[in-house]
């Protein structure tokens, strides 16, 4: 790894964090509590989602222990059927969906369009106390006994079957999906309508496009999820029918209004990591991303797509043979914008002044971790292989590279990215660039193993095994510890750089994003003065001439 | 373009050198006490407010979406079941009942104009009138449920098929429609058409049980005159709505009450 930098920081031995900001303004707990401020919300959401986030990994990490051994040692069968359901639950619901456009799009939004805050203030603190209360009452539910029919809720199973706590569960989520949806509808609203003079559609970031086409699917597809959950919730305490096939009713109608809001969930899940992953690559290579309008399009195709492809998870249930033809055909489809996404960030790398920060390390990790997954999906999307390898490890292999190796890398990106931004301190770059590389290392020790096993027939949603898989499994565990690591250690060294950081200044990383033009961190109104924009999104010419006025009318004071 | 751009540059451009602490005092003052500071004008404001209400509505047609679905699948499977159905509910009740929505359609859009105009009586008046008929359309509904009920036609373990097995039962609906007899198989099958009337009707009667909660806190507030200082959006928004509510019942009415009728 060369040396070379980008960081530019100011003379550590004059620098101050600014004292007027937006954590300084106001004081004690009702000040966040009751706050409007989208920053602020932002860290509240920061913080309670690492919380149900190493909630979900602790489980996760019951499963791998679980797992280290064909038999079923550790707990019993009903008990690894609540965890991995509670860790699915816990990770989409409360940690991948909101992850990153309730924390860094929260923040971020708002300043990269140059507004004052999101158009909806109360809606935001709204949405993140319905997040709260969904979460508080998962965790309720996990602690009087927890749920086993799998995050899908699969009927009739859920409705007839099972004795574990269905309806909480279904409550959580439901709430959940409001929260999601709130959120999505501000953005929208935010990016029609709070737009700087001269901030037109074409010279948004790309982290606004990506985050707009995630907000148009939380808005649409999220009440068809809420309306399915009522609909379970009402068919187990009423036997309403609907979903009992002795009643005349069909249990496939919940599978496709199900997956109609949790196929699109996925890309609700990775459109906002895209984004983050366009502004970081963007920076460490110092060029304008490559194709800025075939990203900006191909965001707006995932999510129009995404909306007609949820079938493909059903291929094994007893749907058509023509539905199955035309949702195969489909979900090809929706793999052309993914690629060109890929291709166009490959493209901006090359020629590229490249620089290897940590943002950028997680980056180059999610472009290869995120290709695997999407081909891998391809595998899953035709329904010759589908049948051979769905319900299998393959198919949690798959979507653990697009969910963890994507959007967690992509996640980790971005608070690394935008930390100085948040804080007004640096991380400490030298470990984080390790934490990056254990991440690295763990991930794929844990998840391309599971490949492997899928390809050899191992299937999902067992406690034990067959002996012959066992060497892959204890490398999967093996990898886990690898990666849990790697996610404590961000924890730890960003805690403490909140006080011994170096200072970060304005604009560490010399970035272009309006976001950088400004103190770190930000006045509670964000600018000092509206900006108005006047040049194109990643115009590095425009930040050098700014670079260069801002030198000349310091030289006169320092002479 | 955004909508913006007129008012800012003027107003906030000579406040560029000023530092930041000033310039937060110049930011917060002089607006109206309606205009939330993070909006440059009134315009925007209202622009965003009404977007985002179309946004919601939006999202309700979705969370409907789902149960048309299920009635749309059911429907083509079970069309005799359906039919017979149908015929049990109370067409009359079910008239009167959207020509009271309508009408409280029609007095929340002149609630909106007098707000617009600032009429504050006339807008007592008027969100008085659509709290009524709200409440008129619900008591309505329950005396609907209720026959329901007698007649065991509340899905779950009182359901009772005899008016479809045996039609001549209940000789009001059978002198208007000579039903068949169904087979007990289909028969079976009404149960569904009931599941998602009572879930259609209830998650729109749960709508307009929200809506008169909020016109109650409107009217309190009409009344001290907050609507009719010329920030009227929260009365366009909430018109929308009622709107919303009252369109969603004609659907009702169309696919569970009249559909079936030749």
């Amino acid at each position: 790894m060369s040396t070379n930098t980008i960081i530019s920081l100011p003379d550590q031995s004059t620098a101050r964090i600014p004292k007027d900001n937006f954590i300084t303004r106001e004081n004690g707990l009702l000040s966040w509590l009751l706050t409007g401020d989208h920053k602020r919300i932002a860290i509240l959401y920061l913080i309670s989602i690492t919380f149900f986030f190493f909630i979900g990994g602790a489980l996760a990490g019951l499963i791998r222990l679980e797992l280290l051994t064909p038999q079923t040692d550790l707990m019993a069968t009903d008990t690894y059927n609540k965890v991995f359901t509670m860790h699915g639950i816990i990770m989409i619901f409360f940690f991948l969906v909101p992850s990153v456009p309730a924390t860094l799009g929260n923040f971020f939004i708002p300043m990269m369009i140059g507004a004052k805050d999101l158009a909806l203030p109360k809606i935001n603190l709204l949405s993140w106390y319905l997040y709260m209360a969904g979460g508080i009452l998962a965790v309720y539910t996990m602690a009087s006994g927890g749920v086993d029919t799998g995050w899908t809720f699969t009927t009739p199973l859920s409705t007839h079957y099972v004795n574990t706590n269905v309806l909480t569960t279904g409550l959580a989520v439901f709430i959940a999906g409001f929260s999601s949806i709130l959120t999505g509808l501000n953005f929208i609203v935010t990016i029609h309508k709070m737009r700087a003079p001269g901030m037109t559609w074409f010279r948004l970031p790309l982290f606004i496009w990506a985050h707009y086409a995630a907000s148009i699917l939380m808005v649409l597809a999220t009440p068809v999820v809420a309306i399915a959950i009522v609909l379970v919730a009402l068919e187990r305490t009423f036997g309403i029918g609907v979903f009992d096939p002795t009643k005349g009713g069909d249990p496939l109608l919940f599978q496709h209004l199900f997956w109609f809001y949790s196929h699109p969930a996925v890309y609700i899940m990775i459109l906002p990591g895209m984004g983050v992953i366009s502004e970081v690559i963007s920076t460490f290579s110092r060029k304008r991303i490559f194709g800025y309008t075939a990203v900006a399009f191909s965001s707006v195709a995932i999510a129009v797509f995404g909306f007609f492809v949820w079938a493909h998870h059903m291929f094994i249930m007893g749907i058509s043979n023509y539905a199955v033809l035309v949702f195969s055909l489909l979900t090809m489809l929706v793999a052309v914008p993914s690629a060109i996404k890929i291709f166009n960030w490959t493209f901006t790398l090359y020629k590229g002044s490249i620089t290897f920060e940590t943002p950028m390390l997680y980056a180059f990790g999610f472009l290869g971790l995120f290709t695997i997954g999407g081909m891998t999906g391809v595998f899953l999307g035709a329904s010759g292989t589908d049948i051979h390898l769905t319900e299998t490890y393959f198919i949690v292999a798959h979507f653990h590279f697009v969910m963890v190796g994507g959007m967690l890398m992509a996640f980790l990106a971005g608070i690394h990215f935008w930390w100085p931004k948040i804080t007004g301190r640096m991380y400490p770059e030298k470990i984080s660039q390790l934490a990056a590389v254990v991440t690295f290392i763990g991930f794929n020790l844990t998840f391309f193993p599971q490949f492997i096993l899928g390809v050899l027939g191992m299937p999902r949603r067992y406690a034990s095994y067959p002996p012959e898989f066992q060497v892959l499994n204890v490398f999967s565990t093996a990898g886990a510890t690898i990666l849990g690591v790697g996610y404590l250690l961000p924890v730890l060294y960003l805690i403490w750089s909140l006080k011994y950081g170096a200072i970060a200044g304005n604009n560490p990383w010399q970035a272009t994003g309006l976001e950088w033009q400004t103190q770190s961190p930000p006045l509670t109104e964000n600018f000092a003065a509206m900006p108005v924009m006047d040049h194109e999104a990643y115009d590095y010419e425009w930040l050098e001439q700014q670079q260069q006025a801002h030198k000349e009318s310091e030289a006169p004071h320092a002479g | 373009m955004p909508d913006n751009s007129v008012t800012s540059k003027g107003a906030l451009g000579a406040t560029k050198k000023a530092d930041s602490a000033d310039n937060a005092d110049i930011l917060h003052a002089e607006h109206p006490p309606y205009l939330r500071h993070h909006f440059n004008s009134a315009e925007q404001q209202a622009d965003a407010a009404s977007f985002a209400m179309w946004l919601f509505l939006l999202t309700e047609v979705m969370f409907f979406g789902g149960l048309f679905t299920a009635y749309l699948i059911y429907r083509n499977w079970y069309y005799p079941a359906f039919v017979a159905g149908s015929h049990q509910l109370n067409v009359v009740w079910g008239t009167t009942n959207t020509f009271v929505l309508i009408l409280s359609s029609f007095t929340m859009a002149m609630g909106v104009w007098c707000a617009e105009t600032r009429r504050r009586k006339g807008l007592v008046l008027c969100l008085m009138l659509t709290f009524i008929l709200g409440l008129c359309f619900l008591g309505i509904k329950t005396i609907e449920y209720r026959e329901k009920i007698e007649m065991h036609h509340v899905p779950g373990f009182h359901y009772s098929l005899q008016s479809f097995l045996d039609p001549a039962s209940n000789p009001e609906v059978y002198k208007e429609y000579h039903d068949k007899p169904l087979a007990l198989d289909m028969a079976r099958h009404t149960e569904i058409y009931f599941s998602l009337y009572f879930l259609m009707t209830g998650m729109h009667a749960v709508h307009m049980i929200i809506g008169i909660g909020i016109l109650a806190f409107m009217i309190f507030r009409a009344r001290a005159g907050a609507y009719t200082s010329g920030h009227v959006t929260f009365v366009e928004n909430f018109g929308l709505y009622w709107h919303f509510v009252d369109i969603v019942w004609i659907y009702l009415f169309a696919l569970l009450y009249l559909i079936s009728r030749h």
